[in-house]
């Protein structure tokens, strides 16, 4: 919970000068944080207006100097021909030319922060698929870390525009945000040592100590999945494979995609058991309500899935560890 | 455009809290007890160190100076992490709640010696030295004399380093104890519709610690009072 506080206090402020309020908004409490959200919104709205006019000047001139000479465009930004209807998110965000996503700074294969700084991984390279469709430069992404607990307040707070962070749709987190997709199914499963023989899958966990991370969705189904297994939590995964290697916890579970991750680096030490026993349907958060976009982010998700983009972005990441690349699940256009 | 909604706030998002009210408890239990084993644990071996320290014995002096440089120039969470999984491996195997005790043990001690310690020079060399007169030997002239005085004089730093130690055991939560911070992480997880009414849970159950300490702080001032 701190560090994304103090992250998101650094970079917002520079990232996004259209939002002032963002960067200077403390932590709201329940009650009294109201008032200041109601007028930070009101001044954002006021300081938007005055960009959009901004923005239709630029255009204005843009399109003059167009009409003198057709290629001096420096075509920069990947669909330079995009257009949206005005007033819609799509249209701000490409005006802008800039966007603030909210992704795992700490997940291996989806959201990993290489050594220069930035993030790679699948859900990295599904965020890049959607700027790129909404006309905005690579290098005007900002990426800022999410960390489980606080996806739906960055998003209610608008401190990111959406997040795309290994973020399962399932109902509840539907009341606080909307969710575009999914681009990805996940499936939780079991590691144990290579030479464990007594725990072969979820049914035989009974009084063994399972290994997961405090506050994690994969922690909460295990509970419900091996009422008898004796949970163990800690804040990262390669905790757990420390305390699995050491013979402090007999097994580790979380999705698939990660503990293959951990087995590749250490073949010798883990091996996975008795399938995946859940389904996680990876989602894209949006602010509840903003159909439009929703439905932008579907579209634009079906289209990489015909045209190979997504495929491609899988087998560079997720394909590292996962062979054979699957077909991508249908989107989700679900009604509210 | 989105306006500044906030859904699920209101009467929901209390029930995220009520509803949870056992494990929340559960959490909060096992806080109270880290919090309780570690202080008496710290606050031992930390006077001991602090008698190590001023003690004429050379070799007990340069252990007390070494310890203390060490372990309070250690971040917690490095302590933690050598004592869960650098012990495992020479053999040193406990629950993880033991671990925690003995970390959180461990680190606070250094700040507890250091803490007595000012408290034992603020004490007049007087009084150790007619203590000394009257044929004391050092541990009782430290036990009867030096340290009920010492401590006299350091209640409030002693309060510090306590309160510091209630709100650090919530670095446990990332070391296999599921205390009052694992849970607000387990239920902001379960219910992202009410995050804020879970963290205000949470901290509530610190504010109970924290200020029933510094309430038994201020009765123990009172009387300090009264003996001097």
């Amino acid at each position: 919970m701190r560090v994304p506080f103090t992250r998101s206090r650094l970079q917002p402020a520079g990232a996004r000068p259209h939002s002032p309020a963002a960067a200077g908004r403390a932590v709201p409490s329940a009650r009294s944080g109201g008032t200041r959200l109601g007028s930070g919104a009101r001044r954002d709205a006021r300081r938007r207006g005055g960009a959009l006019m901004l923005g239709v000047a630029m255009l204005a001139a843009l399109g003059l100097t167009a009409c003198g000479s057709s290629d001096d465009g420096d075509s920069a930004t990947p669909s330079d021909s995009a257009s949206f209807a005005p007033g819609t998110t799509m249209a701000r965000l490409h005006d802008a030319g800039k966007i603030t996503i909210g992704t795992k700074f700490d997940q291996n294969y989806f959201g990993l922060k290489n050594l220069s700084g930035k993030p790679e991984g699948f859900d990295v390279e599904i965020a890049k698929i959607i700027t790129d469709g909404l006309g905005i430069p690579r290098d005007h992404v900002n990426f800022v870390e999410t960390v489980s607990a606080n996806r739906e307040p960055f998003i209610q707070q608008g401190r990111v525009d959406m997040v795309v962070a290994t973020y399962t749709i399932n109902d509840k987190r539907k009341k606080a945000v909307d969710f575009a997709g999914p681009y990805f199914i996940a499936g939780q499963s079991i590691m144990v040592a290579k030479n464990n023989t007594t725990i072969t899958g979820k049914d035989s966990l009974a009084g063994k100590k399972v290994c997961s991370v405090s506050g994690s969705t994969p922690a909460e189904n295990i509970r419900k999945v091996a009422p008898a297994a004796q949970l163990v939590l800690f804040d990262g995964y390669s905790k757990c494979a420390d305390a699995l290697k050491n013979g402090q916890v007999d097994a580790v579970t979380t999705d698939s995609v990660i503990l293959l991750g951990i087995i590749d680096k250490d073949p010798e030490a883990f091996k996975l058991v008795g399938g995946t026993f859940t389904r996680e349907p990876y989602g894209i958060g949006i602010h509840k309500g903003d159909t439009a976009f929703r439905t932008f982010i579907n579209d634009t998700l079906e289209a990489a899935y015909k045209d190979g983009r997504w495929a491609k972005a899988f087998s560079s990441t997720v394909g590292k560890v996962v062979p054979n690349t699957p077909t991508p699940p249908p989107v989700d256009r679900y009604t509210s | 455009m989105p306006s500044g909604r906030n859904p699920g706030q209101g009467s929901t998002a209390i029930d995220a809290v009520l509803d949870n009210l056992d494990i929340f408890a559960e959490g909060f239990r096992r806080t109270v007890a880290l919090s309780v084993l570690a202080a008496v644990a710290a606050l031992l071996v930390g006077t001991a160190l602090a008698a190590m320290r001023v003690s004429p014995v050379p070799p007990l002096r340069w252990f007390g100076t070494a310890y203390v440089q060490t372990v309070r120039n250690t971040p917690l969470t490095v302590m933690f992490f050598f004592v869960v999984f650098v012990l495992p491996q020479v053999g040193v195997v406990f629950s993880y709640f033991v671990f925690a005790v003995v970390a959180l043990s461990i680190y606070h001690a250094a700040l507890v010696c250091e803490a007595v310690r000012s408290g034992i020079n603020g004490v007049d060399v007087g009084q150790a030295e007619a203590a000394r007169a009257l044929g004391l030997t050092f541990s009782q002239n430290l036990r009867l004399i030096v340290l009920p005085q010492a401590f006299r004089n350091v209640l409030q730093p002693l309060g510090s380093v306590l309160s510091a130690l209630i709100r650090n055991t919530s670095i446990a939560a990332a070391f296999g104890v599921q205390e009052l911070t694992g849970v607000v992480q387990r239920l902001t997880t379960a219910n992202p519709d009410s995050v804020i009414a879970v963290l205000l849970g949470g901290m509530v159950g610190y504010l109970i610690l924290t200020l029933a300490l510094a309430g038994a702080l201020a009765l123990a001032e009172r009387r300090a009072v009264t003996i001097r």
